[in-house]
């Protein structure tokens, strides 16, 4: 045997790979290490939401502009897969100094150390809403510039058409009189979709437009005195009442198992009498029919209407060299006028009552001072633990096979299972 | 010179599938403020007890076994009808071959669209009278638009396999074969299909290796809904172990999705073995 | 036992059956069959690259007729334009060409040593090793994945930059754990076996040392089974998903498959979704255009296993 071709082959080998790891150090090797010299790096979930997108930048532009000492750049991910993208990172320590989050994935990401708490922010973040306000274990880790809120969609004129009552804050529509709603409605023939929750949105939005609608009849994702189950809250009688419901709507014909890929489209075209969704839908309802659209809170199930609390936020992560440049740029960008930028191009609910007032049909009086009146009624945060995404994932799956016709009981002690399974396993995250 | 070779094989294939036996015990997370911990057998009484796990499980296998059979009979079909003397054979080759060059992703992608309920297959359908059914988002139809995709992407590539076999049969035969006044079929029976054992048993191996490893179709087109009905046990441990970071729970599923295909492989090569 | 004889190059030899020839209706009938298979194999590529061309609304509009195949009507490049405004695809693009071909040049070179090594030198043990090799053949990429992951975050790397730990969201981790292959080393090794042994004989008494036999004798004469082994790695690599979607999470580092997420967001534009699948698959298909004989020959050559 002779070793020598074997060495010069090894020597050849790395000498291979030589431009090749050049090139990758040239290229992003370093990228995201978190904010060495001045340089303070930013991740956002934003590449698919333009104006968002826009009004983010603004605010770096600004920023990088107000002082000579810090620089910020932007990176935006596709929001699919963002959150996996972060978590890969984190494994990796190559979080940014900046993030935005998913309000409800804050603990998690807190418990796991991504995230660090914010310094020196306390009286300016009093000001703002408390459901977009990212808290774990006492401590601040992130704030948003906007939340939103959940509404029926609809026309006044398809109502008094039907006889039906114009539901208010103070007296919503019970759960009976809601579902008479629909099923006068749908005998009229006149839409494809009587109801359309928008089934067709992906992600976060299950847990956050229909667990809202579960803790509505009295369920919840998880009990939540301790946090340690599932068993009682999400498959309680109310909760499997929930799910019969919630499949009844699609075998009576109310709401379509699968909206169409643009729901919001689908209502200002005439398909849809009711459409259930977020506040991001009110310009453009608004501008197909004017003073005829209504915006109502959603229906009592049982226990109140409920609303499910808090959007995107902002946060600092553990990875920065620079943590005090990280503050500094979080201080700056939460100043009212910002809030207000951001809230007015992701036509949601501002975060602050300065800010209110700048944006269009915010201010006292305004158009939408009703979504800021039921986000503050009715929110509810989703789970404060650690476990949420996890939680949130088992829910997204349970309430799909929910309305395609599983078993209520055995799908939702299935989900608890695994709940309690992935609590346990993670030693309650104490 | 086999050194780079074995330094690279035993780092990314031999020690991962040792950590895939040592992790299966713990309850490992890819990231966690937690050491792992030995914790015995539980993730496997958990995956046991667990309704997806054998729905998938179900789906994976019934995947395999219908789509073993119509995969290489119809790969078959299309080799036999490229391989005569006919003038553009090679442009139909050609043809048949086209998805396999395509990836899987964008396949997915673009059948996502053609299986709309209002897609091109069902205006297609509806032409003919037939009210096409959601294809995707139905759970009795969901499975068997996914069979029939994959089928479509992978055919060629079986269909060449098939090709090199059949090229492998020495023209004499069929020349005997016909002076002795063999019909086509009885060419086939007798000459053709002897000649193809061992294409056959490298075919059989080939389609239920990927068969069960099922994933990218069933991630793209359907995340395993609707009802589970296209869940298989990738997807699954790929879910937990990616998704929900569950590193010792997922390297469990996958212990035994490897178990399995072990299993399966062992049987396949027994029965096809050379019968002495 | 397999020998690389090209299937693509035999035209019409004797050892295939011919068509009958007294029965024309069956002749025709054949003919239609071909030709429907075609359309069946064919047409949903067509549309693909077709729509791509035109507006959403146009695409749902035709569709259900022959003209969802036919390039008429509002035909642009808006969707290619949005494309391009959407993602990087530019860096998309190089990193997938860059990751491929390193891939494909590495894979050969250590691939082919290792099957030296086990047929022509053979050392004790070898036929041990080839075992083992070739028993990894059974084990899918995706179970070990996330083991994998999990590893490869916990690995040292030295480069020019120095130490770093951990090779997530980098170019190697895209490339080293794919150059070595049980399969490559298959067919290379089935290759080499092939060629005779007395060539190293003559070679040694020259004196010449096994890597000049391997470089000069044996490389030169498998051209075929290069060219196999470089399709097979390609192909696969240039349409990885699942690694790359969990590896690597700088935009700038990301191959042209995990660029399709950025599409699947709220507002689906099938258009744009249609040109980028285009673009992301035209290299492949030119390629295999181009290469027909080659392509198709390593996919068969692949094929019989004793």
């Amino acid at each position: 045997m002779k070793l020598n071709p074997t060495k010069r082959l090894a020597v050849g080998l790395l000498a291979a790979a030589l431009p090749l790891s050049l090139a990758a150090c040239a290229k992003g090797g370093s990228s995201s290490a978190g904010g060495a010299g001045g340089e303070l790096t930013m991740w956002t979930h934003n590449a698919g939401n333009k104006d968002e997108l826009a009004s983010i930048t603004q605010i770096v532009n600004d920023y990088n502009k107000s002082q000579t000492k810090y620089k910020v750049k932007i990176q935006a991910f596709p929001q699919d897969s963002y959150n996996q993208s972060v978590v890969a990172a984190a494994a990796s320590k190559k979080l940014p100094c900046i993030l935005d989050i998913d309000g409800p994935n804050v603990p998690n990401w807190a418990w796991a150390g991504y995230l660090a708490p914010l310094e020196g922010m306390d009286a300016t973040l009093s000001k703002f809403l408390p459901s977009v306000i990212g808290k774990y274990n006492g401590k601040t880790y992130s704030f948003g510039y906007y939340d939103v809120a959940l509404v029926n969609v609809t026309r006044k004129s398809t109502l008094d058409k039907y006889g039906i009552r114009v539901p208010t804050i103070d007296q919503p529509w019970t759960k009976d009189e809601f579902t008479a709603a629909l099923k006068k409605i749908k005998a009229s023939g006149a839409f494809q979709n009587p109801l359309d929750i928008a089934t067709s949105f992906t992600g976060e939005w299950w847990p956050y437009a229909y667990s809202p609608m579960l803790q509505s009849f009295g369920g919840d994702l998880i009990n939540r005195t301790d946090y340690k189950s599932a068993d009682g809250a999400l498959n309680s009688d109310k909760a499997v009442e929930w799910a019969k419901w919630f499949r009844s709507l699609v075998t009576d014909g109310l709401a379509p198992l699968k909206s169409g890929a643009d729901p919001a489209k689908d209502f200002v075209n005439g398909k849809t009498a009711i459409l259930y969704n977020g506040t991001w839908t009110a310009t453009d309802t608004r501008k197909a029919f004017g003073k005829d659209t209504l915006f109502l809170p959603p229906a009592d199930l049982g226990n109140g209407p409920k609303i499910g609390g808090g959007s995107w936020q902002w946060g600092v992560s553990t990875n920065c060299a620079d943590p005090k440049g990280a503050m500094d740029y979080m201080k700056f960008a939460a100043q009212d006028k910002y809030v207000a930028s951001v809230s007015s191009a992701t036509k949601n609910i501002p975060a602050t009552d300065a800010a209110a007032t700048q944006v269009p049909g915010y201010g006292p009086g305004g158009d939408n001072q009703v979504f800021r009146d039921y986000a503050k009624k009715y929110a509810v945060l989703r789970p404060i633990t650690p476990g949420y995404p996890f939680i949130a994932t088992e829910f997204t799956k349970t309430a799909q096979d929910i309305l395609n016709g599983a078993d209520p009981k055995g799908a939702l002690d299935q989900a608890v299972k695994d709940i309690d399974a992935n609590q346990k396993s993670n030693g309650y995250f104490k | 010179m086999i050194l780079p070779a074995a330094v690279l094989l035993i780092t990314f294939l031999l020690i991962p599938i040792g950590l895939t036996l040592g992790l299966a015990f713990t309850d490992a997370r890819l990231i966690s403020p937690r050491p792992a911990q030995f914790i015995g057998v539980d993730n496997f009484t958990r995956l046991f007890s667990d309704d997806t796990f054998w729905k998938s499980l179900r789906n994976t296998v019934l995947f395999a076994i219908v789509i073993v059979p119509v995969q290489s009979a119809c790969a078959l079909g299309l080799a036999l009808l490229v391989n005569v003397k006919m003038r553009g054979v090679n442009f139909f080759r050609t043809i048949y071959f086209l998805p396999v060059v395509t990836s899987m992703v964008v396949v997915s992608m673009l059948w996502l669209f053609l299986y709309q309920k209002n897609g091109l297959i069902n205006q297609v359908l509806a032409k003919g009278g037939i009210t096409g059914p959601d294809w995707l988002g139905d759970p009795h139809t969901a499975l068997i638009a996914i069979i029939l995709m994959s089928a479509w992407q992978a055919m060629g590539f079986h269909m060449v396999i098939w090709l090199s076999g059949l090229q492998t049969i020495s023209g004499d035969l069929y020349e005997a074969a016909s002076l002795d006044g063999a019909s086509q079929w009885q060419q086939f029976r007798y000459v053709t299909w002897p000649g193809l054992r061992q294409t056959r048993t490298f075919i059989l191996i080939t389609i239920t290796i990927a068969a069960f490893s099922l994933f990218t179709q069933v991630n793209i087109m359907t995340q395993g809904g609707p009802l589970d009905s296209t869940s298989t046990v990738v997807l699954m441990a790929v879910r937990t172990g990616f998704q929900q970071q569950q590193t010792g729970y997922a390297s469990a599923i996958s212990l035994v999705f490897f178990v399995l295909v072990l299993i399966v492989t062992i049987i396949q090569r027994y029965y096809t073995r050379e019968k002495a | 036992m397999t020998t690389l004889t090209p299937v693509a190059e035999r035209t019409a030899t004797e050892n295939r059956p011919a068509v009958d020839t007294q029965f024309p209706v069956r002749r025709v009938l054949g003919l239609v069959l071909r030709i429907v298979l075609c359309l069946v194999f064919g047409l949903p590529l067509l549309f693909m690259i077709v729509a791509s061309f035109k507006p959403d609304t146009q695409i749902f509009a035709d569709l259900g007729g022959i003209r969802s195949f036919l390039p008429v009507g509002n035909l642009s490049l808006d969707n290619y334009i949005g494309v391009f405004n959407r993602v990087p695809f530019a860096q998309f693009m190089l990193n997938s060409v860059l990751i491929s071909v390193v891939t494909v040049v590495l894979g050969v070179i250590v691939n082919s040593m290792a099957a030296f090594s086990l047929a022509r030198i053979k050392f004790r043990g070898g036929s041990f090793v080839l075992g083992v090799i070739l028993a990894t053949l059974i084990v899918p990429f995706e179970t070990l994945a996330l083991p994998l992951l999990w590893w490869v975050n916990k690995l040292p790397f030295f480069g020019p930059g120095g130490y770093s730990q951990g090779w997530l969201d980098t170019y190697q981790v895209q490339i080293i754990p794919f150059i070595a292959n049980a399969f490559s080393i298959f067919l290379f090794y089935q290759y080499f076996d092939s060629i005779p042994k007395e060539l190293d004989e003559a070679a040694t008494v020259d004196g010449a040392g096994w890597f000049r036999i391997y470089r000069s004798i044996v490389m030169p004469l498998s051209g075929p089974a290069v060219a196999t082994v470089a399709i097979l790695t390609f192909l696969p690599t240039w349409n990885q998903y699942l690694w790359p979607l969990m590896s690597v999470q700088s935009e700038e580092l990301r191959p042209v498959m995990v660029g399709i997420d950025y599409f699947k967001q709220l507002n689906v534009s099938w258009g744009q979704i249609m040109a980028y699948a285009s673009m992301i698959t035209a290299p492949v298909l030119i390629l295999f255009i181009a290469f027909q004989r080659a392509f198709i020959n390593s996919i068969a050559s692949s094929g019989v296993k004793g």
